[in-house]
């Protein structure tokens, strides 16, 4: 039987800049066969570049991912792909505009063979405030948020320098459950939106050179206790946004304050990471000291 | 032999205000030639006489602006709704009071089904109209432990399934955190499924494919004699995917020469780029016969008001519910509305709330600033919740609505004491401020949600009686000509076939209602009640009868 399929789901609102990042991630994806689901097929949603050939409801794009558009039937499509020869390693769902992204992943989580692993909303960094107050989607954007493991607060180049930290602390404190990844041109690094996984470079430097974010490998003994462990890393506040690794015959997953144990199989060792200088060694490494 | 046909009936009601009485109609190719008197008519040529109306009274062929036609569809399967209704072969099915009663019903159809694994399927439960009591999993299991049950609810967004549905579905499980799944105190699933997502997971093995709103080939031909049944020759299809194979079915089936009603599909907006959308319904049109109109686009603003998922202005529900959702950002819908303004497509949005109401105005405003087009009558379909306002302003941008009047009897009490409160319950659907507003207004049954049948939907509007009685909104009440009005050119005209369809004058296509008794001399109370003996389609007699 093979592992599930990792399912990650993509939201914010119109103009945050998914499309954006999703092209960050097929031109990043470091050897992952990434399948891309959305809504429809509008202007385009990849960049022409990057594809290799289109069909009528598949387009193949380099690097062995391909995307779909699944209309209103998400689980035939989440089954077609699985269906494929090669299979993908990590199904991206970009939901629409006012889709809520947790609603989205919960209907996932009910599928067997895959693993509802996480939701990524992208917030336009300077317009974030001003959408919540709208009087028409306002609640939604926020239902979108709140809802979220992992915030891309995207298009921070347009926010100036001396009100960051101040809109920083606002989403900490606003979205306390959420890890916040402020970024500009959608490139989030794809270890943290997708999580550790890639074949090509990912296990030299985990995608380091670009200073980003740091990681750190725990060494725990297969005795531990994986559930205490997995969700004393989301929730113990320790600047973790993705953690993965095997303690004695179980698999952690952690993304953002979402945690899961499965059973599995694999070198022992657990890899955690964090944006750089958010990472807090010390007491991470304390959980299992 | 003539090709003139001529028809005396007892009256027709024409609709044509020069002269509204009739005592005859002449037919040719399917058009009218007139209606008048028989002296009037023979001078059109040599004609057959056709006395088999001349008991009946006729009036123009009923037009359903909002209905979908997996009614047909749904009926293959066993109906347990709390009130009487008819299915296509016209039996009436007697409405279920009691959960105890849709088990034994169910128990009735499970008995005659050979195959000990083939699903049963239901539909049209409404929990609300008793005590809000649920049907669990052990009940339907006492039904059949072996066949996978489903039986769908009225409001069609809940299902409740049996055990082997949900081990079927790999959802017989500990462990499910889903607010569409409740557990019971076992851990395990109750059976009842919330929302799209989680049925359309289960449905395919309880009967009920994902894509709910289209009908099949058999359905098709089921809804058609419903229509007959209901004196109704023009039918619309308010969300169809219109997939190239269900094009070529419904080009075929209704092309067939006694299928008895022309069917107007409009293409549910989701699955394309508004460009592309735009787009496909300009090439729809094209393959468009006289019986299969297409080349319309049906947009979904928000949800519904007893679902609690229609968008609402302050202050919001009544019993302090949070805000619905919606099903389309307000930027897409501007780009749908100008694109759409642009190439000359007709666009019905389904607002329910009123602040879903209030961003259709706005986004049409703005789009018919930089495309402007006169004639457009963009129709916002159900539109229950608007308020004078809303009218006026829907007025002034030449926009027509379609109001759900069947909803103020089914739901009105719940609207009442629940929802929207007293207040804004007495002006939902508000007929009379529509007309006097100068909205052209059509209503509507939204079948299957309520029952295809214009003359109850005209009965709804003259009395807004609720289940419980009440006359609820005395003012907004419309008088019975309104009301006739309303389900024949005032719907015919929401869909640009004002011209064709709709009243009985010289020109028009021979569509007629033919009744046994005169709606507009019985009581208002009685107007629901008035008999269909057929239709007359494009010249063509139907026989409620011979369906
Ligand atoms: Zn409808």
């Amino acid at each position: 039987m093979s592992a599930a399929l990792p399912v990650t789901v993509i939201g914010g609102y119109l103009g945050a800049g998914k499309t954006t990042l999703v092209n960050h991630l097929l031109r990043h994806a470091e050897g992952r066969r990434l399948a891309v689901l959305v809504n429809e097929f509008g202007e385009l949603p990849i960049d022409a570049d990057l594809i290799e050939a289109e069909g009528d409801d598949l387009i193949s794009i380099s690097g062995g991912c391909v995307c779909c558009s699944f209309g209103s039937d998400l689980t035939a499509a989440l089954l077609r792909l699985a269906a494929l020869e090669p299979r993908p390693d990590h199904v991206v769902i970009e939901a629409s505009g006012v889709a809520i992204p947790g609603a989205i992943l919960s209907s996932v989580s009910l599928l067997e063979g895959y693993r509802a692993d996480g939701v990524v909303i992208l917030a336009d960094a300077a317009g974030l405030r001003r959408s919540i107050d709208d009087p028409y989607v306002g609640d939604t954007v926020r239902a979108q948020v709140t809802g979220a493991d992992i915030i891309v607060l995207n298009k921070m180049d347009l926010v100036a320098e001396a009100s960051r930290g101040v809109l920083l602390d606002w989403v900490a404190g606003e979205w306390p459950g959420a890890a916040v990844l402020p970024v500009t041109g959608g490139a989030a690094p794809v270890d943290l939106v997708l999580g550790i996984g890639g074949t090509q470079g990912s296990g030299s430097a985990l995608g380091h050179a670009d200073g980003l974010f740091e990681s750190m490998v725990l060494k725990v003994p297969g005795d531990f206790d994986a559930a205490a462990l997995a969700e004393a890393i989301a929730t113990g506040g320790y600047g973790v946004v993705r953690a993965k690794g095997w303690v004695g015959s179980w698999l952690i997953h952690v993304v953002g304050q979402r945690w899961a144990v499965t059973p599995g199989q694999g070198a022992p060792g657990l890899v955690c990471i964090g944006l750089k200088g958010q990472l807090r060694r010390d007491g991470l490494a304390t959980l299992v000291g | 032999m003539s090709d003139i046909t001529i028809y005396p009936a007892r009256k027709i009601i024409t609709m044509n205000p020069a002269r509204p009485e009739a005592t005859h109609v002449a037919v040719r190719d399917g058009r009218i030639l007139g209606a008048g008197t028989l002296k009037e008519l023979e001078g059109w040529g040599a004609y057959e006489l056709d006395e088999r109306f001349a008991d009946k009274v006729l009036m123009p062929g009923m037009v359903e602006g909002h209905a979908h036609t997996m009614e047909g569809t749904l009926w293959r399967n066993v109906y347990v709704g709390y009130f009487d209704r008819m299915d296509p072969d016209g039996t009436v099915w007697p409405g279920l009071k009691s959960i105890d009663a849709v088990l034994a019903r169910l128990a009735e159809a499970e008995a005659v089904l050979s195959d000990p694994e083939a699903p049963l399927s239901a539909w049209q439960l409404d929990p609300i109209y008793m005590d809000n009591q649920r049907v669990n999993r052990a009940q339907l299991d006492a039904v059949s432990a072996t066949r996978p049950i489903g039986v769908l609810h009225a409001s069609v967004h809940i299902m409740n399934v049996n055990t082997r549905a949900l081990e079927l579905a790999g959802l017989m499980r500990k462990g499910i955190e889903h607010p569409g799944i409740p557990l019971g105190e076992d851990g395990y699933p109750t059976g009842e499924l919330k929302g799209p997502e989680v049925m359309g997971q289960v449905g395919a093995h309880v009967g009920y494919a994902q894509a709910l709103t289209d009908c099949d080939e058999p359905g098709l031909r089921a809804f058609a004699k419903l229509c007959v049944r209901q004196g109704v020759t023009t039918v619309t299809d308010l969300a169809a995917g219109l997939s190239p194979e269900s094009v070529e079915m419904m080009l075929r089936v209704t092309g067939e020469e006694r299928y008895p009603a022309r069917v107007v599909p409009l293409r549910y907006f989701m699955g394309l780029s508004p460009a592309d959308l735009v787009a496909e319904v300009v090439r729809l049109r094209e393959m468009s016969t006289d019986r299969l109109r297409m080349g319309r686009i049906k947009v979904v603003a928000d949800g519904s008001i007893q679902g609690f998922s229609a968008r609402m202005r302050w202050p919001g529900y009544y019993n302090g519910a949070p805000n619905g959702m919606w099903y389309i950002a307000p930027e897409q819908m501007e780009e749908i509305f100008e694109r759409a303004l642009e190439a000359g497509v007709q666009i019905h949005t389904h607002t329910n709330g009123d602040q879903a109401t209030e961003l259709a105005l706005e986004k049409m405003e703005a789009a018919l600033a930089r495309h402007p087009r006169r004639d457009h009558r963009f129709t916002l379909q159900h539109c229950q919740l608007a308020d004078a306002a809303q009218f006026r302003k829907i007025a002034a941008l030449g926009m027509c609505v379609n109001l759900f009047a069947n909803h103020h009897f089914y739901w009105g009490d719940a609207h009442y004491n629940l929802t929207v409160g007293p207040e804004r319950a007495e002006r939902m659907n508000a007929c009379r401020t529509a007309l006097e507003s100068g909205v052209p207004m059509a209503m509507h049954s939204d079948a299957p949600i309520t029952p295809l049948a214009p003359l109850f939907t005209a009965w709804c509007a003259v009395n807004r009686l609720t289940a419980s009685g009440r006359v609820q909104g005395e003012a907004e009440r419309i008088s019975v000509d309104e009301a006739l009005y309303a389900v024949t050119l005032g719907a015919a005209y929401t869909l640009h076939l004002d011209g064709e369809v709709g009243s009985i004058e010289t020109g028009k296509r021979a569509d007629f209602a033919v009744l046994e008794e005169d709606p507009t001399a019985v009581d208002g109370m009685a107007l629901k009640d008035v008999p269909v003996w057929g239709t007359v389609q494009g010249g063509r007699v139907f026989a409620a009868s011979e369906q």
